[in-house]
């Protein structure tokens, strides 16, 4: 739990169970056939940033490995090229959790955007180098789209949290 | 904040720097990276690890599964009607060709008989469709709805209906995964129909192909249809594979000889997954090994 901008609201304490059940339903979502479509969200980079922001010390770079490897594996990407962006990506979204929860949820989202920007990048890069072929510019506006998702999602992954507001006028907090 | 001798208390110790851990993981993923697109030494990894992912792309398909096959139940009446009536034109064509077909093949099975050559390759052929494109942005690979139960095997070649579009990489327990002829990392050796010359067909991305280690000199003409030539051991000899559009002898003692592929590589939706029934025995160990 960590103070927010509105930080008058105090949630509940996370539950892990949650956070990966969260991760697990993002990685579902990335598996379903949609061909290339670009601008598609990337699901678990998103989730995944999201927990690095909320809960530095429980999910890090250990997490964004192991589903980075499963997302070489489902999607038949060069093993390791998820697993080094995500792992870069929960490094720089770890280290920013301090302080971007003072902003309001649009300008996390600004926070969080070049990050994932940063993320496609490498792996770009990694697959050029590979000899692969360029997929795009096109191929970049997922990160945009996620970052538009991420108001929207971080409700959504907060609600559990949340606990009824029940006016107690006596109470000291 | 330590000073000298004395530890932090256990309850602020959170094992290595983020830095030193960031480091250590770039480090693993390099490795990985360097082990599978390099070495391809991956694969066993990518089993144990798809018994994870399996079920749940599984779950993932299904309502995309639904959908297609709604899709297909609610086809109006006269779109059947139509490709009825285009089908069977086109059976008519093909059974009179195939009553040919089989008279030749009678007649070429008795000539090599008498000249005591040994028999033509025997290819074993499987149908399958093409469900979707893989979903990784950066190979031009698709997905075929038949796997390893229905006897697909990795490197069979895949045709459709005007000739070869590619080549079956990676097999799963109901699914394959086919990379395209147009993918940069595929090759596949071809002979031109018109003198037998042979060479290496690669792909250049944008959809087109381009023939190597041809010699400047050698006879080839825009317009000549390339076949596969089945040396690898692998392909079927003589599948339509491309035509020859540009021939450029001015750049190197190599001729840069641009290729089209006959069939609709990016387009075709049945497809059929064709093999050799036996492989041909391994070549003799005197042999150099030749480079590529």
């Amino acid at each position: 739990m960590q103070p927010t901008n509105r930080s008058s609201r105090i949630l509940l304490p996370v539950k892990l169970w949650f956070v990966y059940l969260t991760l697990f339903a993002a990685l579902g979502l990335e598996y379903i056939p949609s061909g290339r479509t670009p601008g598609l969200p990337d699901w678990v980079a998103l989730v995944l940033a999201f927990w690095c922001v909320r809960e530095p010390l429980a999910i890090g770079m250990g997490v964004g490995f192991v589903f980075g490897l499963l997302m070489d594996v489902g999607l038949g990407a060069a093993m390791g090229q998820h697993a080094l962006a995500y792992v870069v990506l929960a490094y720089f979204t770890n280290s920013l959790a301090r302080r971007v929860l003072w902003f309001p949820a649009w300008q996390q989202a600004l926070h969080v955007l070049p990050l994932l920007l940063f993320s496609q990048v490498l792996m770009v890069l990694v697959r050029l180098l590979a000899g692969a072929e360029f997929p795009g510019w096109s191929y970049f506006l997922s990160s945009f789209s996620s970052a538009l998702l991420w108001m929207p999602l971080s409700l959504l992954l907060l609600l559990p949290q949340l606990q009824p507001v029940e006016r107690d006028d006596n109470r000291p907090i | 904040m330590s000073f000298v001798g004395h530890q932090p208390p256990p309850i602020f110790k959170r094992g290595p720097a983020p830095l030193a851990r960031l480091f250590v993981f770039v480090a693993v993923c390099l490795a990985l990276l360097v082990a599978d697109l390099r070495f391809r030494y991956l694969e066993v990894m990518r089993n144990a690890l798809s018994v994870v992912t399996y079920p749940l792309q599984m779950a993932a398909s299904t309502p995309a599964d639904v959908v297609r096959n709604a899709s297909r139940y609610f086809g109006t009446l006269i779109d059947v009607q139509l490709e009825n009536a285009d089908l069977r034109r086109h059976q008519l064509g093909a059974g009179e060709r195939l009553l040919r077909f089989e008279h030749l093949e009678q007649e070429n099975a008795h000539l090599r008989e008498l000249l005591q050559m040994s028999r033509r390759v025997e290819t074993k052929s499987i149908a399958a469709d093409i469900l979707y494109n893989a979903p990784d942005p950066f190979a031009r690979k698709v997905i075929l709805d038949r796997g390893a139960q229905q006897g697909v095997e990795p490197g069979l070649a895949v045709v459709d209906a005007n000739g070869v579009i590619g080549q079956v990489t990676r097999v799963h327990p109901i699914q394959a995964e086919v990379t395209l002829l147009t993918d940069r990392n595929q090759s596949i050796p071809v002979s031109v129909v018109r003198n037998g010359v042979r060479g290496v067909l690669y792909g250049v991305g944008r959809g087109m192909l381009e023939m190597r280690h041809v010699l400047g000199d050698v006879d080839i003409q825009p317009g000549d249809q390339l076949v596969t030539s089945g040396l690898d051991g692998v392909f079927v000899p003589g599948l339509p594979v491309a035509t020859v559009t540009r021939v450029d002898r001015d750049a190197d003692a190599f001729a840069r000889i641009e290729c089209e592929p006959l069939a609709a590589i990016e387009r075709s939706v049945q497809v059929l997954v064709i093999g050799r029934a036996a492989y041909p025995p391994p070549p003799p160990p005197t042999a150099a090994e030749g480079g590529r």
